[in-house]
């Protein structure tokens, strides 16, 4: 019995190879990969904006932004890629198999961006861009107000203090909730599985099933870890570029 | 004007908080090379008047004005406030130094001199990185030019503080009590520089609790307490000889 469950769990009734495995993990990985860094680059951003606009005198505005960040972080992240990834059809009869992006100016080259890949990285980036957003306003809101009476009267300009001496002390106290969020990302990423987009997650599960085997699910957890230590390496780097003043 | 020598000209000024009427009816001029020390118990309005006087707080009432440029007026209805672009001119002809000396935590002590020229004024950066490095051998901080406040004693950075300041050639420069938070070897240093300045003709107003360097720096010292100025003249007699009870009383509770 115990004999005939360990063969089971290691998958040794599967026909599947190991290298065949790995190369599977691999390409989802890719996607991981893509949908990891452009959530990045389109929510830490969008992010700084959101944070804004909540703070911004303009009281309907900062109302506006306060339920943005109250329904982006108040309903699962999994629903609303499902919401995303299907209202365009089922509310407006929208269907979207590919999007079309022309990059001819940038060399002669037609990319095709399945939907399903940007309505993930959409998703992702709305729902971070909230979680960020808050972040970032702790962070403004630690800066001592001296430092803004200091800029007024050296006669700085709005945008002069915000960007030259606010944003770079920011950036130095709030890295390690950012750090956080970027980790939580990392893993997040699987939850495009609802949604069948092919990152190693969704290949990982479907492995599992027609396998009936549990290692892909352990090799992917071991992927995930590897993936955060990475990403943590790179944090701890950032943070000691910052290290060189304290306040 | 009463002579175009008055770089300050403060009439008639009021600030309330809510219900807390900080400042009454408060006039003052300072005239140029003079040194004016405003004195007086905590909570009696001489730092709400300082940061109104460098447009960091608004006067409900009273007029303002820095040699010609006139940044309010007031018929009678309140505290009129001219343009920003006013405003930004009035800005360039006086600097403030904190109690808590507010130095960007994140540049070097020469890069918090020369940001403001560099980025405010487009001054050419040698050109201010020159002016910086006088600067910083006269404040006495020779070779920190790399160094950032938090590698420097409190000391150090309030004359950082008063370099940076220093560095957009103000008429006049407002200190908020500059020696509040520093203990008393530290102070040393700061009076010391503010004291050469004085020895130079800059023209300063300075909020302080240091009686002794009061009598001995300025030409003027003004004495506040429940937002009135209770007693003003010449700086030896009025804490030397204080003729008003409650300017003797403040002066006397701690010797």
């Amino acid at each position: 019995m115990i004999n005939q469950f360990g063969a089971d769990f290691l998958g040794l009734n599967g026909t599947l190879t190991l290298s065949s495995l790995l190369s599977q993990m691999g390409s989802g990985l890719v996607v991981t990969g893509q949908v990891f860094l452009i959530t990045l680059l389109g929510s830490l951003p969008l992010g700084v904006l959101i944070a804004l606009g909540r703070m911004s005198k303009i009281k309907p505005l900062a109302w506006l932004m306060r339920l943005y960040i109250s329904f982006m972080r108040g309903t699962p992240l999994m629903l609303q890629l499902m919401a995303l990834y299907y209202i365009p059809y089922y509310v407006f009869g929208i269907k979207l198999n590919l999007l079309n992006i022309d990059v001819q100016a940038f060399g002669g080259l037609m990319v095709n961006i399945p939907w399903v890949m940007t309505a993930c990285c959409i998703g992702f980036i709305l729902n971070y861009a909230a979680y960020f957003a808050e972040i970032y306003r702790g962070g403004i809101q630690s800066i001592p107000r001296g430092h803004y009476e200091a800029a007024e009267v050296l006669g700085y300009s709005k945008a002069q203090t915000f960007m030259k001496i606010v944003l770079p002390q920011v950036f130095k106290r709030i890295l390690p909730a950012v750090g956080n969020e970027v980790i939580t990302l990392v893993k997040d990423t699987s939850l495009c599985f609802v949604l069948a987009l092919a990152e190693m997650f969704t290949i990982v599960k479907q492995i599992v099933a027609a396998q009936v085997s549990m290692v892909p699910f352990i090799l992917a957890a071991l992927v995930y870890w590897g993936f955060t230590m990475l990403v943590e390496f790179l944090l701890g780097r950032v943070e000691k570029h910052f290290d060189y003043y304290h306040d | 004007m009463a002579s175009e020598n008055i770089l300050v000209n403060l009439e008639h000024a009021r600030k309330s908080f809510g219900d807390t009427e900080v400042l009454k009816d408060i006039s003052l001029t300072v005239e140029k090379g003079e040194v004016l020390a405003i004195i007086g118990p905590s909570g009696g309005g001489k730092s709400t008047l300082l940061r109104c006087c460098t447009l960091l707080e608004t006067l409900d009432g009273g007029s303002l004005s820095f040699a010609d440029v006139v940044v309010t007026t007031d018929d009678g209805s309140g505290a009129i406030y001219a343009d920003k672009k006013t405003l930004a001119k009035a800005r360039t002809h006086f600097g403030l130094v904190f109690q808590n000396f507010n130095l960007f935590p994140h540049y070097t002590v020469m890069k918090n001199l020369i940001d403001a020229p560099v980025s405010v004024q487009k001054k050419p950066k040698a050109e201010a990185e020159a002016k910086a490095r006088e600067l910083i051998v006269k404040m006495g901080l020779e070779g920190k030019d790399d160094m950032v406040p938090c590698e420097l004693s409190g000391g150090q950075q309030q004359r950082v503080a008063i370099a940076r300041a220093l560095m957009l050639d103000p008429d006049v420069l407002f200190f908020d009590e500059p020696t509040s938070a520093l203990d008393p070897e530290l102070t040393k240093g700061v009076l010391k520089v503010i004291r050469g300045l004085a020895e130079e003709h800059m023209t300063m107003v300075i909020v302080t609790h240091e009686m002794a360097f009061a009598r001995d720096v300025a030409d003027h010292v003004i004495f506040m307490d429940g937002g009135v100025i209770v007693e003003q003249g010449p700086a030896k007699q009025v804490i030397e000889n204080p003729q008003h009870s409650r300017t003797r009383a403040f002066l006397h509770s701690d010797s």
